[in-house]
């Protein structure tokens, strides 16, 4: 069945094909799955839904309107706009948060300590266990009375907030929720800390530098490729938040978080609406490409490559020679 | 010199505070500051970020007047195993269980198979169009599920496949940009000579991938299994999408129905949410490495 895979070298039989040929056609087969995938289920489907964002598909019956879904979204559906904000200040509150929380961890765990792995699986497992499970355990932890987090504060006398329930901080609490899961930001950081060469370290001690000046001028220099690599994936994931809102509030109290991604669903999935939601994706998407566009295009000034900082240091020995 | 002498005769007087000072400026005492420094946040926010779990443990195993007292009693008297067995059988939790296999266990020999398949071709053979298409690949990474998700809806719809598990566990034996990347690179790694000496022995394509790569990706794919596992199990938003019969509800939905239904019982409700829990935490503890190397791996090198 595989015989045109055979190589030339040592095939008996005349091959039909020219071993480059073969290779070709082998490196096509194999990757078949893949591309018949990417137009099946993500070129098709994109074409499609572009196609279908003009138009007010409803499952039952379809016509041609125009911008009328994308001026809509603006003029008459409040919510867009709405759910738009909530979830960029989701986005804006817990991208940086986890960034901090994980670096700040993933130092104190480079510091040569006792019992790293231990230390790393507390850390690690509750972003393991993402999932509903997690989200019912934390509806719990911040229910207003009885709740974990209440308890505890009252402890100390304190009347802690619905958490939930008010929809002045409900959307902080949801940031909470997700900081539960900093583990899985932290263990990348150490990974990226435990790379780093400890010449540069040494270096930097004899040219008198101390602690703090090592972390400004050496650590987050040095990691700054993976912090970039985090953020761009942290904003393209938290921009997409939708199990948390939809099981925890619903989205609500008073649509304090009324995340986009329960707008798409709800115009999709309850009210059928296919065309209205994907025009709706699109809008998103374009969001999402704006925003990491914005974060390339600020990244570029900061983050430190090593490989196009010898390849310049290269030209520039070349061009003084 | 003699100065220094006469003086060390004479029995100085510091003060307490002076004697501190010193003593805290030694080198080794400064590095037992640090480290106690160090330990005291780490333990404080081990504490901080187990607590909920070590809570969720302890509802689990209280009746309904045990769950409301004040303060906390952490150690449940008496401990309410029953729980377990009441919550699990009130609603059909071993069905939506099976469920969760399947889905689970069929993503991941589908994305396994077809990560190694996919990434053989980006990664060791060498025809037109493979730069091209590597980076349509890369680009798909980014893409957000979003604008292809209600197409694909659509698709699996006019297929009848909307109330059945297919359209959860089909999509990953055509690859996932992800996981293909992944294997990719870890393919690259590999020496040129493996393949060039198979191909001396006479294999072809097929059997250089089974027989000589396959067995040297092991790690890559027990990471791409262990992760897609995890995300499998723990996924809400598809089945949400894809499933409305309660027979064939995943644990996820379950688990949201079954809240919709005991909301009060706190017990229950934590034992079940345990319960769900439960596999991917004991997957976690015994393939702890892997699990760590390969988010390393992608994280950092990716």
């Amino acid at each position: 069945m595989f015989s045109f895979l055979r190589p030339r070298m040592l095939s008996f039989r005349r091959p039909r094909l020219s071993m480059s040929a073969q290779e070709e056609l082998a490196g096509w087969l194999f990757a078949s799955p893949w591309i018949i995938g990417f137009i099946v289920l993500t070129l098709g489907p994109m074409l499609f839904s572009l196609g279908m964002s003009f138009t007010n598909y409803d499952l039952f019956s379809w016509k041609w309107i125009g911008f009328t879904n994308f001026i809509r979204m603006f003029t008459f559906d409040d919510l867009v706009l709405r759910s738009l904000s909530v979830t960029l200040r989701y986005a804006f509150l817990s991208v940086p948060l986890h960034l901090i929380f994980g670096f700040c961890l993933a130092l104190l765990l480079n510091q040569k300590i006792r019992g790293l792995s231990i230390w790393r699986t507390i850390f690690y497992l509750p972003s393991v266990l993402s999932g509903v499970a997690v989200i019912v355990l934390w509806v719990l932890v911040l229910s207003p009375e009885f709740g974990l987090l209440n308890s505890l504060l009252a402890n100390f006398g304190i009347e802690g907030p619905n958490w939930l329930g008010d929809p002045k901080i409900a959307l902080y609490s949801l940031v909470l929720m997700s900081l539960w899961g900093v583990g899985s930001s932290m263990l990348i950081y150490l990974a990226g800390l435990q790379g780093i060469p400890t010449e540069m370290y040494d270096a930097a001690k004899v040219d008198g530098a101390n602690d703090f000046q090592q972390l400004i001028y050496v650590t987050i220099p040095m990691m700054s490729p993976v912090i970039f690599f985090n953020l761009v994936l942290g904003i393209i994931g938290s921009l997409q938040t939708f199990d948390t809102a939809f099981i925890a509030t619903g989205g609500g109290p008073a649509y304090s978080t009324y995340f986009y991604m329960l707008h798409l669903f709800s115009n999709a999935f309850l009210e059928l609406k296919m065309g209205y939601a994907s025009a709706l994706a699109w809008l998103l998407f374009i969001v999402i490409m704006l925003l990491t566009m914005l974060v390339f295009r600020f990244g570029a000034a900061w983050v430190f490559y090593e490989e196009t900082f010898k390849k310049e240091k290269k030209k520039r020995v070349k061009g003084a020679g | 010199m003699a100065v220094t002498k006469s003086n060390a005769l004479v029995p100085v007087e510091q003060g307490t505070w002076q004697r501190i000072g010193s003593y805290l400026r030694r080198k080794s005492v400064q590095h037992n500051l640090n480290m106690g420094f160090v330990y005291s946040v780490l333990t404080l926010s081990a504490v901080v970020i187990s607590i909920p779990l070590v809570w969720m443990v302890s509802t689990s195993l209280k009746d309904a007047t045990q769950v409301f007292t004040w303060p906390i009693e952490w150690l449940p008297n008496p401990i309410r195993w029953l729980n377990y067995p009441e919550a699990l059988s009130a609603r059909p939790f071993g069905l939506w269980a099976g469920n969760s296999m399947i889905t689970a266990g069929m993503s991941v020999i589908g994305h396994c198979l077809s990560a190694t398949v996919v990434a053989f071709a980006f990664a060791r053979l060498r025809w037109r169009g493979r730069d091209v298409l590597f980076l349509v690949m890369l680009s798909a990474l980014m893409l957000p599920q979003e604008v292809t998700l209600i197409p694909q809806f659509l698709i699996f719809r006019q297929l009848g496949w909307v109330n059945t598990l297919y359209p959860l566990f089909i999509p990953p034996f055509f690859g996932g940009a992800f996981n293909i990347f992944i294997m990719r690179q870890f393919m690259v790694m590999l020496p040129r000579e493996l393949d060039d000496a198979a191909r001396m022995d006479g294999c072809n394509y097929f059997q250089i991938l089974t027989r000589i790569i396959g067995p040297q990706v092991l790690p890559a794919m027990g990471f791409i299994a262990i992760n897609t596992f995890r995300n499998r199990w723990n996924d809400f938003f598809h089945p949400l999408i894809y499933l409305n019969d309660p027979q064939l509800f995943t644990l996820a939905l379950g688990l949201r129905s079954f809240r919709g239904e005991y909301a009060i019982e706190w017990g229950y409700l934590m034992a079940a949410s345990l319960a769900v829990m439960l596999p991917v935490m004991v997957m976690f503890f015994f393939t702890q490495r892997y699990f760590i190397q390969g988010m390393v791996f992608t994280g950092v090198k990716g």
